[in-house]
């Protein structure tokens, strides 16, 4: 084993080990060392990926595997690494934010009984990601999937004992369940027909397959590779919150809020956007799959971002937003721009995740009052906060020189010269969603950060949507009106800080090398010809600087202008508009409110229908036939069988005597009439 | 070397050194004042050690048939041998605490422990009729004698009784069909018989006659249905040592005992043999599991279990071929390995003036000794066949190669009847773990019980998760004995 190799190895299993202690022995151990192991493990584990990062682009990619699992037949079943730009460039992101995360949570978390048991579970989480995209093969792969799964359902469940983190994470599962389950059929598909799961063996044989077709339903065929590739990408739905698997996302805000940042904006639900960028060898084979990405991103990326401009409670606001830019990175990837969806990925995670963290130090500061109605003033009260706020919101609706501008703008200019089926929807749907994102971002900013402090006026109920801690029911929650928000510890603003400068900075410097240098150009697949959106991208592209400038003069920047602009009138200087759109427009306002009804649906069709499957399955096939006639009948039956043979042992000499006589004797007649 | 008879004599080297020592310890105990009764118990440690070093020293690969063909010195009775001699020295590590409380711990009890065990590497060995009876019967009057050790037990007198009186109708049926066999094909020699029916000469009804007697006294020695009457009954009666032995080493020369008759003296009539064995093997499997339910008496609950291993052990010797016998081999080794650790840990419960022998005795075993009450837990996984335990990997193998042969009816009806098994095992487990205990009496074992005992219930566990060189094993033993 080569000294890079340890490292590879080391990067993963040092959060794992960190986990590990701090689960079992965490509760006997003093609370220190809690974040200590956990903070060191990972902390280790970040230093690390910038090393590997380095080597990387000194050139040095690896890929192999490090431990066989099983051989069945000719198909082996591995534990490996492909360290490349991308995995590369995703281990540091997330080492990262999850770094950040975890310094953040010694404040979150501090007054929290389940402290070291937090610890336990995001550095569990960081081990499973980091398998996740380090992985050279699908079971790792799906391994890695699943566990980030698993975390994420525990981390949403974390206050256990109460009924809406139950139902959510419940939820976050059983919508998962959905999308794992396209996703392992797609996975059996390629060990079918490609007879392999290592990465490089199945794309070096993919093309081969192109014209292939299957029949699934007979007389039906499709291309193999489109099969598969909308098989794959339905687990991406699942785990990126595609419509329609996207109705967990915003439920699983019932979890802390250093999880909504860490797992739940930068890294966990990335992971399909990744995933199809590693797979762009398989996609590019299939323009009807990639039509299909397009579309469900494009309508992801619109119709959520509506869903946040009614929202009052400061998370949901965050998570719909997260929603809408996840669609923004499919949109991407359907328009074979894999790169600029990467790109997206990595500026994202870090205003993201700076966001959330922003509104997990608003809710300390209100003392775990989530509802922005209630807030107002807090620039003055929480400086910090306010300003990494800012930097975070004008990130996220693309301000020119700000990182996320230029992942944005590479997007909405990608889809533009896109010309596959659907690119036309998709230009329009994410050109108005930067209007929409701009709007309700900063509805969200206003409201918090500027005008009346509205927690000192009479307050309704704020019965619903507080991420508190649930170990002290006479804690009050929120602000009485006299009482004055504060500034969060360093812990908290030290991440944020540390988070507001790549979010200004990073987009500027690394768009060229990402998007139009050689950093992705082994690793991601596209084929020039048939999708030339990157090549026609390229040749629009005159350098950061220039962009940006030219920027101003475009549509995006008039309508994330104006988007701003409303919001400060509507909610800055005559707040009883909204009120008034929303009375004119009743029925819009109850489907936003209903989040287009897909809840209701959920519940009545496929939950109720479930439960009625049942019940009735529980009736008929347990109660009745296999309790009452199988097992309690053959218990019986046995029971009654038993008591009777017994009593054939009766102890008299000449009755056994007699039975082996009469045993010959059968057997006698039996076998010599034969 | 040149000489015919010291040759003949080199390859029972073992059986000479047992039968010296039996009749070794039987005159000195005559010499032995109460307290140094151990010499006895030692002097019969060292036998079986000695008997198993020498069957491993004298060890060839190839086969030996000696004393004018009546005995054949080969790899599978050398491995069997090998087996028996250990199975029996733990036999007396168990036992040793048991017979010294209750007034046998006597040089009698030696010499017949070594008695039954020269009677059964007699029938390991046997290549002929008469050696095979010859070891039968010594060891079957080993055996009676040893029931009725404590003559002043009525249980156990009575037990003896039937078990002699039962024993020697089916010895009349073994000599019968024998004799019918010898009648038919004029050969007594195993190769004979073997060479003379594959002639086609023979009558064929005589032949069946002869057969079905056969076939009846060996079921009796095994303990299948209907034959099994006396199981439970000397299971029962007899003290848990001898429960003990009975239970566990002669296994080994039964299964020997069918190789030796069916496989290799009367394989050219295993069609009838075959059809036989099926009635016989489902009738036990389903006898055996079924009245084990009922059973309060953890002694007859065993003895039921036995039968529905026997059970088991007959679909080995359905599937014709080296596959089929090897499987049937590995199940006798794993059945002989847990039922010494269960009797095991009767012993270990009993002390003076109490048995340990009904299912309540079992009670909250886990609070009076949690590790005795895992390896009961071990075991009864392993009867039960739990994965990962040997028991589970021996039921399969046979079960497969019985599956192999064609027979998925029978293979299914079988794993249902080990469903119903699996009830009365678990019981043992439910009880150990989650009753409160009735008797409080700490458990003290000494030393050298405490170690073999884990040691046993470890293997059946590391058995279980590495059966491949017990398998290895037994596959080289039938490759290299059975043509």
């Amino acid at each position: 084993m080569t000294y890079m190799q340890k490292i590879y190895l080391l990067i993963p299993l040092l959060p794992l080990l960190a986990a590990v202690v701090v689960g079992l022995f965490g509760r006997k151990l003093p609370r220190f060392t809690a974040h200590l192991f956990t903070i060191t493990g990972v902390g280790a584990s970040f230093a690390l990926s910038v090393l590997v990062f380095q080597d990387v682009l000194a050139g040095h990619i690896y890929n192999g595997a490090v431990y066989t699992w099983l051989t069945s037949g000719h198909t082996s079943f591995e534990v490996g690494f492909l360290i490349d730009p991308l995995s590369a460039m995703m281990m540091v992101v997330v080492t990262f934010v999850s770094l950040m995360v975890h310094i953040y949570t010694i404040g979150y978390m501090h007054e929290d009984p389940g402290y070291s048991r937090f610890f336990s579970y995001i550095s569990l989480f960081t081990f499973s990601m980091l398998m996740l995209v380090m992985s050279n093969n699908f079971m790792q792969l799906f391994f890695g999937w699943e566990a980030v799964g698993l975390v994420s359902y525990l981390l949403i469940g974390f206050w256990y004992t109460r009924p809406t983190a139950i139902y959510a994470n419940l939820k976050a599962f059983l919508v998962n369940r959905v999308g794992d389950f396209g996703f392992l059929l797609g996975i059996g598909m390629v060990l079918f027909f490609f007879g392999s799961l290592d990465y490089q063996a199945v794309f070096s044989v993919a093309p081969q397959f192109a014209d292939m077709n299957v029949e699934i339903v007979p007389g039906h065929s499709w291309s193999l590779l489109t099969v598969v590739c909308l098989l794959l990408f339905v687990g991406a739905m699942g785990k990126s919150a595609q419509v329609p698997l996207h109705v967990w996302l915003p439920d699983s805000m019932e979890g802390p809020t250093p999880i909504s940042a860490l797992i739940h904006a930068a890294t966990m639900v990335t992971a399909g956007i990744f995933m199809v960028a590693r797979m762009s060898p398989l996609y590019e084979l299939s323009t009807t799959a990639l039509s299909t990405v397009m579309v469900i991103g494009a309508i992801t990326a619109l119709f959520m971002g509506f869903l946040g401009i009614i929202q009052n409670d400061i998370k949901r606001v965050v998570a719909y937003s997260t929603l809408s830019q996840l669609g923004y990175m499919t949109v991407a990837l359907g328009a074979s721009a894999y790169s600029v969806a990467i790109f997206h990925l990595m500026t994202h995670a870090f205003f993201k995740a700076l966001l959330f963290l922003a509104a997990g130090s608003v809710i300390m500061g209100m003392h775990h009052d989530q509802d922005i109605r209630n807030m107002g003033g807090l620039r003055k009260y929480m400086p910090i906060t306010w300003l990494t706020s800012l930097i975070g919101s004008l990130a996220l609706i693309g301000t020119p020189f700000l990182s996320g501008f230029y992942s944005k703008d590479s997007i909405i200019e990608a889809a533009q010269m896109s010309h596959i089926p659907g690119s036309g929807f998709a230009y329009f749907a994410v050109l108005a969603g930067v209007f929409v994102t701009a709007f309700y971002s900063f509805r969200m900013y206003f409201l918090v950060f500027h005008g009346k402090s509205r927690w000192m006026e009479a307050k309704d109920d704020h019965g619903h949507g507080h991420d508190d801690h649930d170990h002290d029911d006479a804690h009050h929650h929120g602000l009485g009106p006299h009482d004055k928000p504060h500034e969060s510890p360093w812990v908290v603003t030290l991440p944020l800080i540390a988070l507001a400068i790549p979010s200004l900075v990073i987009g500027y410097l690394a768009i060229e090398p990402m998007l139009f240098g050689h950093f992705f150009s082994n690793v991601i697949f596209v084929d020039a010809e048939a999708h030339p959106t990157m090549h026609e991208l390229a040749h629009h592209f005159h350098g950061a600087a220039a962009m940006g400038l030219h920027a101003f003069t475009s549509l995006p920047f008039l309508l994330a202008a104006s988007g701003v602009a409303l919001s400060w009138f509507f909610y800055m200087k005559r707040p009883d508009i909204p009120a008034a759109i929303r009375q004119r427009f009743e029925l819009v306002y109850r489907i936003l409110d209903n989040k287009y009804g897909f809840d209701a649906f959920n519940e009545k069709f496929f939950a109720g229908g479930s439960r009625l499957i049942g019940s009735k399955l529980w009736q008929i096939g347990d109660v009745t036939i296999i309790d009452g006639l199988f097992v309690n009948g053959t218990a019986r039956l046995i029971g009654r069988v038993s008591a009777i043979i017994r009593h054939l042992q009766s102890g008299l000499i000449y009755h056994y005597a007699f039975a082996m006589i009469i045993g010959v004797f059968v057997l006698l007649t039996f076998f010599m009439k034969k | 070397m040149n000489n015919p008879i010291v040759y003949d004599l080199m390859a029972a080297r073992p059986e000479i050194l047992v039968l010296t020592m039996a009749m070794v310890i039987l005159l000195v105990d005559l010499f032995l004042s109460e307290r140094h009764r151990y010499v006895g118990y030692v002097l019969s440690q060292l036998t079986l050690l000695g008997s198993a070093i020498l069957t491993v020293a004298t060890h060839t690969p190839g086969v030996a048939y000696v004393f004018n063909g009546m005995f054949v010195d080969d790899p599978m009775a050398d491995v069997l041998k090998l087996m028996m001699s250990l199975a029996t020295s733990v036999v007396l590590v168990y036992s040793r605490s048991y017979i010294a409380t209750r007034g046998m711990y006597r040089g009698e009890f030696f010499a017949l422990v070594l008695f039954a065990l020269l009677g059964m590497m007699i029938m390991v060995s046997g290549s002929h009729f008469l050696t095979l009876y010859m070891g039968l019967e010594l060891l079957s009057l080993s055996m009676y004698a040893l029931v009725a050790l404590d003559r002043d037990n009525p249980r156990a007198t009575e037990a003896a009784m039937k078990y002699f009186v039962l024993g020697a109708l089916a010895s009349g049926m073994l000599l019968y069909g024998m004799s019918m066999i010898y009648g038919a094909t004029g050969a007594l020699e195993l190769g004979q018989v073997r060479n003379a029916l594959m002639s086609g000469q023979p009558d064929h009804a005589v032949l069946i006659l002869g057969l079905v007697f056969v076939v009846a006294g060996l079921a009796f020695k095994i303990g299948a249905v209907p034959f099994q009457m006396w199981v439970p009954d000397v299971y029962h009666g007899s003290p848990t040592a001898v429960t003990l032995l009975i239970g566990s080493v002669p296994k080994f020369a039964a299964f020997a005992f069918f190789m030796r008759l069916l496989i290799q003296g009367l394989e050219p009539l295993g069609i009838d043999w075959q059809g036989m064995l099926i009635i016989m093997a489902v009738l036990s499997i389903s006898i055996g599991n079924i009245t084990a339910i009922a059973q309060t008496n953890i002694k007859r609950m065993l003895a039921y279990s036995t039968i529905s291993h026997v059970g088991f052990l007959l679909f080995g010797f359905l599937a014709v071929g080296p596959n089929g016998y090897t499987s049937a081999m590995f199940y006798i080794s794993a059945y002989v390995l847990m039922t010494l650790g269960a009797f095991g840990i009767l012993l270990l419960l009993s002390r003076q003036g109490f048995e340990a022998e009904h299912l309540d005795d079992l009670k909250g075993l886990n609070q009076r000794s949690p590790w005795y009450a895992f390896i009961m837990l071990l075991l009864m996984f392993s009867m039960a066949g739990v994965p990962p335990t040997l028991g589970f990997y021996a039921k399969f193998t046979v079960l497969q190669a019985a599956l192999q042969a064609g027979f998925v009816g029978l293979v299914i009806f079988a794993v249902l009847m080990a469903v119903i098994g699996a009830f009365y095992y678990l019981r043992v487990v439910k009880l150990m773990y989650f009753d409160e205990p009735i008797d409080q009496t700490p458990i003290k074992p000494q030393a050298d019980v405490a170690f073999v005992l884990s040691v046993n219930g470890l293997l059946v566990l590391l058995i279980g998760l590495m059966p491949e060189w017990l398998m290895e094993l037994c596959a080289y033993a039938i490759a290299q004995s059975i043509q």
